[in-house]
């Protein structure tokens, strides 16, 4: 596993002559927390889905864990987990059948699988509702349970796109610290969020504004060179220039 | 190989799990076996006529008794004028007018040829076929009755009894049975309701809750999620199949000629590809609305021209050229053949080929459009 997890080199996406994604470049070290900012339809679903192999890139660079993103999309599959946007586990399946189908399309063994169940209701705090449907959990355990399933195989990378959107602040903290457990085990986690205080917590942020990364770098030194107070001043200082984005 | 089986797993307990499922799975299908072929019968037994006996004798009086004998047509209206008949066969009231001549008896009697009129009311072609069939074996039987005594009896030269005479002989259904030709295409059409809406909506479903996008970040083989979305369709509907061929066979004591493992094999294949063509329907729609849309067009167009209802040889040219693309067409001729004709390998095997060629062209286009990556 290389030192840096994640990098783009002038990574572009197009549709039609909408760029979503404009030249963007940057690296993401092994086993940090990468926070990826931006206003709503600045691009980063778009980005991810590019990184993620979901979407095959207009033109640019890109390589995660190792691999590059135009050529061994499946060989990067195996290595990351991903949690969409979208909520995307079955809500007609039990808690217990989620976890056994996506553990059984990554090749996980039924043995395996046995201590996975135990394993993750204990971190999500599920025990009493393994044989509940999915639909019927409230939002917040439901986001716990699709980042426990997305790194079921023990991915070296998760990319998290807006994880807590619509989540109470008691399960967003309870969320971040096992953001910050996975990142101890040495995941290397790439989150876009919309709330400024997550932003705090990451190791690094970019903000993007109308499909370019406009800044790039630690809380500390993003607040320092905008001689901002909080994340938050940075962010509304840079998509004030905005044009093309909804908010 | 684990994969697939954590996959149908998943299959299997998401169709069983959806309430609206299992009635669509296996009660909907029974309850339109039933209804499609009693519905299908009731009507031709229902045949109507109008009787217009210039003649008055005993002769022809005989002839209208045979037609009524049958239990196929009721006699609705009597009268002497011609005008009268029209107008109720017109109105729909009866589907037929049977005119009898003037010197009907007399002239039959001498040796004389005769001939009595049938006027069918044709706007529906099945049943008027079916009508005009029934009338002349009637008429047939009463000429073959009655030729003798008057051979006999007759003042003239006795007619030579050598006379080379026309018999048609409906083979393999050999009392026009209505329900015994409807069965198989019925079957037929349930069958690839099941093929075609069931196995594309499911995929589509996926891409409709968003599932199919985390499935396409996972290392998950295009083949693998395939075979996932056709094997549970493709057992259910053999279910169906197998419970509908039960019906016809102990329901509505169809023969059933040919070899059953045959019509099993076959059904197999069909299903196969009729599958294929909801997949390829499935990758070219993003919603359930749109995948169903589609999926009833083709359908209806497949059916209409499929030799369900109306015979494919009674078709415009173009209308039969364009059948040789159509797969419930070639399945409803396979099915038919082998149901009620007893026709083995030998004789459909260049359909059954034909189907597989199909097949494998919607799975290649299916599959070849099938991204995990998108554009
Ligand atoms: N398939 C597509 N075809 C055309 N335009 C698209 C497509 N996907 C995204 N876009 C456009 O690209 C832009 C960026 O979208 P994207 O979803 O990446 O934004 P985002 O930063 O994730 O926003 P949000 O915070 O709302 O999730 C938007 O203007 C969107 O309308
Ligand atoms: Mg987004």
């Amino acid at each position: 596993m290389p030192e840096v997890a994640i990098q783009t080199r002038d990574l572009t996406k197009k549709f039609g002559d909408f760029t979503a994604v404009n030249q963007i470049s940057f690296d993401v070290r092994r086993g940090e927390i990468f926070g990826f900012l931006g206003a709503n339809g600045a691009g980063k679903t778009t980005a991810i889905k590019m990184l993620t192999g979901l979407l095959s890139p207009t033109s640019g660079e890109g390589s995660v864990a190792g691999h590059d993103i135009h050529s061994e999309s499946e060989a990067i599959k195996k290595k990351i987990g991903y949690m969409s946007q979208r909520f995307s586990l079955y809500d007609d399946l039990t808690v217990k059948e989620n976890i056994r189908f996506y553990g059984g399309v990554y090749g996980l063994s039924r043995h395996i699988l046995r201590s996975k169940y135990d394993e993750i209701l204990e971190k999500v705090d599920l025990k009493d509702e393994i044989d509940s449907r999915v639909g019927s959990l409230p939002l917040g355990w439901k986001q716990k349970l699709a980042f426990s399933i997305a790194l079921l195989h023990e991915p070296k990378i998760v990319f998290l796109d807006e994880p807590t959107g619509g989540v109470d602040p008691i399960t967003r903290r309870q969320f971040w610290e096992m953001i910050y457990k996975a990142s101890e085990d040495g995941v290397t986690v790439f989150v876009t969020t919309h709330y400024m205080d997550e932003a705090e917590y990451c190791d690094r942020v970019s903000i993007m504004v109308d499909g370019k990364i406009e800044a790039l770098d630690s809380p500390v030194e993003l607040k320092r060179s905008f001689s901002a107070k909080s994340i938050e001043e940075v962010f509304i200082e840079l998509a004030r220039g905005a044009e093309n984005s909804d908010g | 190989m684990k994969t697939i089986q954590f996959i149908l797993q998943k299959e299997f307990l998401q169709i069983f799990r959806n309430r609206a499922m299992l009635p669509i799975l296996f009660v909907m299908p029974i309850v339109q076996l039933l209804v499609l072929s009693f519905a299908a019968t009731y009507e031709l037994k229902e045949a109507s006529f109008a009787l217009i006996d210039y003649d008055q004798s005993s002769l022809s009086r005989e002839l209208s008794a045979q037609f009524q004998a049958t239990g196929y047509f009721s006699l609705e209206h009597k009268t002497f004028d011609t005008d009268e008949a029209l107008e109720e066969l017109k109105a729909g009231n009866v589907n037929m007018v049977l005119t009898i001549p003037e010197n009907f008896s007399r002239d039959y009697s001498q040796g004389n040829s005769v001939s009595v009129q049938m006027l069918i009311d044709a706007v529906d072609g099945t049943k008027a076929g079916m009508i005009q069939s029934y009338g002349s074996s009637i008429i047939r039987d009463f000429n073959q009755n009655h030729i003798r005594e008057v051979q006999l009896i007759s003042s003239k030269k006795a007619p030579q009894l050598s006379r080379i005479e026309l018999i048609p002989v409906n083979w393999y259904n050999p009392d026009l049975d209505y329900i015994t030709y409807m069965v198989p295409g019925i079957l037929v059409v349930l069958v690839s309701m099941i093929g075609l809406f069931l196995s594309g909506m499911n995929i589509v479903r996926e891409q409709e809750i968003g599932t199919i996008e985390q499935l396409n970040v996972t290392p998950i083989k295009k083949s693998h999620f395939i075979t996932g979305k056709i094997v549970p369709f493709w057992i259910i509907g053999m279910v169906d199949l197998v419970i509908g061929l039960a019906l016809a066979r102990y329901g509505f004591n169809i023969p059933f000629l040919g070899s059953l493992t045959l019509i099993l094999i076959v059904s197999g294949i069909y299903l196969i590809v009729i599958q294929a063509l909801g997949l390829f329907i499935s990758t070219v729609t993003s919603t359930q609305q749109q995948a169903m849309f589609i999926a009833w067009f083709i359908m209806v167009v497949f059916i209409l021209m499929g030799g369900l209802f109306t015979p494919i040889e009674s078709m415009p040219v173009w209308a039969q050229d364009l059948t040789l693309a159509n797969p419930v067409a070639w399945f409803i001729k396979m099915m038919r053949m082998v149901l009620l004709k007893g026709a083995g390998w030998q004789e459909i095997q260049h359909m059954v080929f034909v189907l597989i060629g199909m097949g494998g062209l919607f799975y290649g286009v299916a599959i070849n459009r099938y991204k995990k990556t998108a554009g």
